[in-house]
């Protein structure tokens, strides 16, 4: 075998390895899409209620509570970047980010500080490069987030949320995320969470024209409010981190879709010029046969003379 | 036929219980509250403990729920919690020795009492 035959055989056994791998990686992606999109709808009930409930405290009392009002002038503002502890997945995490900055450099065009939290290796990765501060930062259950890791996130924005501006507290939350749109559309997000504008989440609410009744709050409404509202919150989170986890696993796939098919097409252009080369290499062996074999003749020829 | 009242119990991760009920019994932190059909509508705060739920078909559902919120109207009744179990589902041997490894180690009140509401839900069944 010619040395150029081999070098293609050779290639051509690498990336058939590396497209059985890409393969086996879309393929767990996929049946982590389908898990993760489960997870979603698991929790939709339990945010579904809360939005009601939320939405029965804030129009059936006049209730004041940090959380919903509104500072006059915002100073402080916290923004929660949700990305992903591993790569491979495509513009995913570098989406999440921009988004993230793009809304990090209109607040502070609005005059306002920032402190950044970020969820998973990814992003903090990111700012840790570039020597942006950091003020919590949370990795390890990007791919598969549970309720307890959502309360852990939200436990410090709430109580930064509820210390006053003066003494290192924040005025408004923002969260960036990778909504799940559909199994091909994923969107990077941004929105407010905190302070919570009760109108925002009453349109949210499916049914229209359902007339709220007016409860009876147990204890009282500020006591249901100060239990709601933190719940809510970390809902919020606990969705945020879900979609976030499906959009990621989708993303992976096709990623790893186009890596596979592009593995494909490096196979066969190299079989291509692999046969090639073996070609040439039989049309040189024959011609040199030929050539031999008429030097030999020729040389017969001459000596019979 | 007594009137029903439908009730959704669910925990932050998936839905636990739904069926229709004649009353429900749950522990707001101002004390028990009994729920029956044409109930005013209330939203409360409920404490970790067991919730009972007497079906229409005459049977009990008991869960032990940690923390969370009652909300009624419209003979509709939503029970939320961060955690609950019904106590068909809960492993008693791992709910004893839970109780008593948090008792050991005295700092951990709140598992502490986790451990003793599941004990109390499979004891009421």
């Amino acid at each position: 075998m010619g040395a150029q035959l081999r070098v293609y055989k050779r290639r051509i056994k690498s990336v058939t390895a590396t497209k059985k791998i890409t393969k086996a990686m879309e393929m767990i992606a996929a049946s982590r899409v389908v898990k993760a999109q489960r997870k979603v709808a698991a929790s939709t009930p339990y945010a579904t209620e809360l939005t009601r409930a939320v939405t029965a405290v804030g129009t059936g009392s006049n209730t004041k509570h940090p959380l919903t009002t509104e500072a006059e002038t915002a100073t402080r503002t916290a923004v929660l970047l949700l990305t992903s502890d591993r790569g491979l997945a495509g513009a995913f995490n570098s989406n999440a980010i921009k988004a993230a900055e793009q809304l990090t450099a209109r607040l502070e065009a609005e005059g306002k500080e920032v402190d950044t939290y970020i969820v998973g290796r990814r992003g903090l990765a990111h700012y840790n490069f570039r020597e942006r501060k950091v003020v919590e930062s949370w990795s390890g259950f990007t791919d598969e987030p549970t309720y307890a890791d959502a309360k852990k996130v939200a436990a410090p924005l709430i109580e930064a949320i509820e210390k006053e501006t003066a003494e290192g507290g924040v005025d408004e939350l923002h969260i960036v995320y990778t909504e799940f749109v559909s199994m091909m559309t994923q969107t990077a997000i941004d929105g407010r969470l905190l302070p919570l504008s009760l109108e925002e989440v009453a349109e949210e609410k499916p049914a229209k024209g359902e007339i709220l009744p007016l409860y009876d709050f147990e204890p009282s409404a500020e006591d249901v409010l100060d239990a709601l509202l933190p719940r809510y919150v970390e809902s919020r989170i606990y969705n945020a981190l879900l979609q976030s986890a499906a959009s990621k696993h989708a993303a992976t796939r096709r990623a790893m879709k186009s890596a596979t098919d592009n593995a494909g097409d490096l196979i066969n252009s190299l079989s291509r010029l692999a046969n090639a080369a073996r070609q040439a290499e039989i049309t040189q062996e024959i011609s040199e046969i030929v050539g031999g074999t008429a030097a030999l003749a020729d040389a017969t020829a001459g000596s019979d003379k | 036929m007594a009137a029903e009242l439908h009730v959704e119990l669910v925990a932050a991760d998936r839905s636990v219980w739904s069926g229709e009920a004649t009353l429900v019994v749950a522990r707001t932190t101002s004390g028990d509250i009994g729920v029956m059909p044409g109930h005013q509508p209330l939203l409360g705060v409920l404490e970790s403990g067991p919730v009972t739920i007497r079906t229409s078909g005459g049977g009990t559902v008991v869960a032990a729920v940690h923390g969370g919120f009652i909300s009624f109207a419209d003979d509709k009744l939503s029970l939320l919690a961060e955690i609950a179990e019904l106590s068909d589902e809960i492993d008693v041997q791992r709910a004893e020795r839970a109780l008593e490894r948090a008792k050991s180690e005295a700092d951990d009140a709140s598992a502490e009492r986790r451990a003793d509401v599941r004990l109390r839900a499979v004891a009421a069944r």
